[in-house]
């Protein structure tokens, strides 16, 4: 184990086509992580086609790169326009934004790159370490502990994810009779196509990540009457070094949104609650708290931080238990299954290049990504100078090529406009998107653990408490459950009753 | 938002309904090596029936004002929506290439209002680099049409 692994996994990543692929995943990443309505989920669905013909080393190096690059791109967009790219960007506008207006986008920026940077290599270490142990306990799994395993996947979102958690359940559900869709290979029949044969097939998650975020996006943005008030980023190599000798004050920030990140991020949907839970613990702990909201610095390295670090962490479920941990890592997920490898523990002992090229590839990405934006801020915040009559049409022409690629198929364009429609709807009404994803990729993987355990215990849903650490999981998973339920009780019994009357408590 | 909020989830629980209605017709019980074709969808729509009823009451006991989407909202929307209809329903006449020129160019030119010369431009530069990324470089085929076709392609 370790560190002759490593060094093997840097063999694969370090080789001139890997770093060129990472390169250019970088490259591409940012401008989607900076276009409206393109984010890192459905830029890697859409580059996925493009990806069946690679060795898979280099595909997911491509598709991982990307992810980081848009990560960074989000960033650009918090701090120079107000527009947080992605849901766990919104902290960061919180103090970046005002920066810029004062004229110091560039060390807000610096800052944002940087704990970016610092939280990724934070989470990259520690999956260096876990992975290959938590792919050894995985190993012992069978379907039951796989079951409850998707369980626990689910509460998260429920119990955690912040929003109203009856939504969330709804969206889950959806996600997750969608997958059901289309024939049943287990018995040979055909479940809910009610007759269309364009219903056979079921319905691709890459079509509705492109849909749900893509379309849906671009809608809501349009709604919102986008306009870029620019700023100029005011970025050079001397803001760069200055803000790098303050950056260190901020050290207990850094170390506390790294732990948050990385602890937030490995559950499903963490990537948000872990940025906003920074922010708020640098403001609370902070000796001027007033100043936060108004440009201070540690206001974008909290959260950027977090967000990173939480970003990194949803890979290492992926790799070790095949269950991922954000609707990106699914994406990916996809990808492995589509390349021909059978994502889940096994992974470590049949193809350890993969793995420890991936995870060095994490490295080099996130070294060759920090330096980039610094150097490139510039260009690439200019591609939002675009007139917005030239990039919305160009973007949903790339979300519908990127929807055909997939199954050559026109059908599959339409539901795209269809799930376009649904996201945005969705998104109004405050039913969260990442959940729906997450079941409608699992669906086949969790009804398939819950045929086998069921036929291992003749039918008893008893096995999935009696057996020791499916017990515990499933323990865990039916408290994240009831949490929404439990926390209005406790506040209760605690005396510091919740706001009255407030129909949202559920 | 009160009245999408509503119409949303009876929505999604008529969708419960209908999976119910088909996984009782698959069977929702044991079969001879474990449970039947309909079981697993049976649980989810009936707990998305359940799921749904708990978040129409909700809804219903809420009073808001504010409406799902203003007149100025709809406008811009729907002025995304139908031409990319329009272009996913042209790529099944044209291909994807000739109706990502026309869509992109009107798009452009009634929206944008740009000058004709950064209309044609953009309309046939985009997917000309679309058309080498996708067809030449990745090898990855796209819907074609009758342009292509005397192209001979």
């Amino acid at each position: 184990m370790g560190i002759e692994n490593l060094l093997l996994g840097f063999h694969v990543a370090i080789t001139p086509y890997n770093l060129f692929v990472a390169v250019v995943g970088i490259t591409l990443g940012t401008v989607i992580g900076v276009l409206p309505g393109l984010g890192g989920a459905n830029g890697v669905a859409i580059l996925l086609p493009l990806t069946f013909t690679m060795p898979p080393t280099s595909a997911i190096i491509l598709l991982t790169s990307l992810y980081w690059g848009a990560l960074f791109g989000g960033a650009i967009t918090s701090v120079l326009f107000n527009i947080p790219g992605e849901p766990w960007s919104v902290a960061t506008t919180f103090d970046g934004y005002p920066l810029a207006r004062q004229g110091q986008g560039g060390q807000a920026l610096t800052a944002a790159f940087t704990s970016s940077f610092v939280g990724a290599l934070f989470s990259i270490v520690l999956i260096t370490f876990f992975a290959p142990l938590l792919a050894e306990v995985a190993l012992k799994f069978g379907p039951p502990e796989f079951f409850a395993i998707q369980l626990l996947t689910f509460s998260s979102f429920v119990g955690l994810g912040g929003g109203n958690p009856l939504k969330s359940l709804v969206t889950i559900l959806l996600g997750f009779i969608l997958a059901a869709v289309g024939l049943d290979i287990v018995t040979g029949q055909l479940r809910m196509t009610f007759g269309f044969v364009d219903l056979m097939k079921g319905f691709d998650f890459i079509i509705a990540v492109i849909g749900l975020f893509g379309i849906g996006e671009i809608l809501l943005s349009v709604e919102e009457g986008l306009s870029f008030r620019s700023i100029p980023t005011g970025m050079n190599l001397r803001v760069v070094l200055d803000t790098w000798k303050v950056l260190p004050r901020y050290l207990r920030t850094f170390v506390r949104g790294a732990f948050i990140g990385f602890w937030m991020g490995f559950k499903p949907g963490g990537a948000t609650p872990a940025s906003f839970m920074s922010y708020a613990f640098a403001k609370r702990f902070s000796k001027n708290p007033e100043r936060f909201g108004k440009g201070e610095l540690e206001g974008v390295v909290a959260p950027e931080t977090a967000a990173h670090a939480a970003g990194v962490a949803a890979i290492l479920p992926m790799i070790t238990l095949g269950i991922p941990g954000s609707p990106t890592a699914a994406v990916m997920l996809g990808g492995l299954i589509i390349w021909g490898l059978q994502p889940g523990p096994l992974l470590f002992q049949e193809k350890p290049e993969f793995v420890w090229g991936l995870i060095a590839s994490m490295y080099t990405g996130n070294i060759i990504g920090v330096l980039m934006v610094l150097a490139f801020v510039p260009l690439f915040a200019a591609i939002l100078r675009i007139p917005f009559a030239i990039l919305t049409p160009v973007i949903v022409v790339i979300c519908a090529v990127g929807s055909y690629a997939v199954h050559s198929s026109m059908i599959d364009v339409w539901y795209m406009l269809i799930f376009g429609v649904v996201g945005y709807v969705f998104k109004k009404l405050d039913y969260p998107l990442a959940p729906l994803v997450l079941a409608l990729v699992l669906g086949d993987l969790a009804e398939n653990a819950l045929r086998q355990s069921l036929i291992m215990s003749q039918g008893s849903l008893a096995i999935f408490v009696t057996r020791p650490i499916a017990g515990v999981i499933t323990a865990v998973a039916i408290f994240f459950f009831a949490l929404p339920v439990l926390t209005p009780w406790w506040r209760r019994i605690q005396g510091t009753a919740a706001p009255s009357g407030s129909p949202r408590a559920t | 938002m009160r009245l999408a909020d509503l119409l949303t989830a009876s929505f999604l629980a008529l969708l419960g309904g209908l999976v119910v209605f088909d996984a009782v017709r698959l069977g929702i019980g044991w079969g001879t090596d474990g449970p039947q074709s309909g079981f697993f969808p049976f649980w989810l729509g009936a707990l998305m029936i359940v799921a749904c009823a708990a978040v129409l009451f909700q809804a219903a006991r809420r009073s808001d004002g504010t409406s799902f989407v203003t007149r100025q909202q709809l406008g811009p929307v729907l002025k995304v929506l139908w031409p990319a209809i329009a272009l996913v329903a042209l790529t099944h006449w044209l291909g994807l290439y000739v109706a990502a020129a026309l869509y992109t160019g009107f798009y452009m030119r009634w929206i944008g209002r740009h000058a004709w010369l950064t209309v044609l431009g953009v309309a046939i530069l985009f997917p000309l680099v679309t058309f080498l990324v996708f067809e030449k470089w990745f090898l990855v085929p796209m819907p074609k049409g009758p342009l292509e076709a005397w192209l001979g392609y």
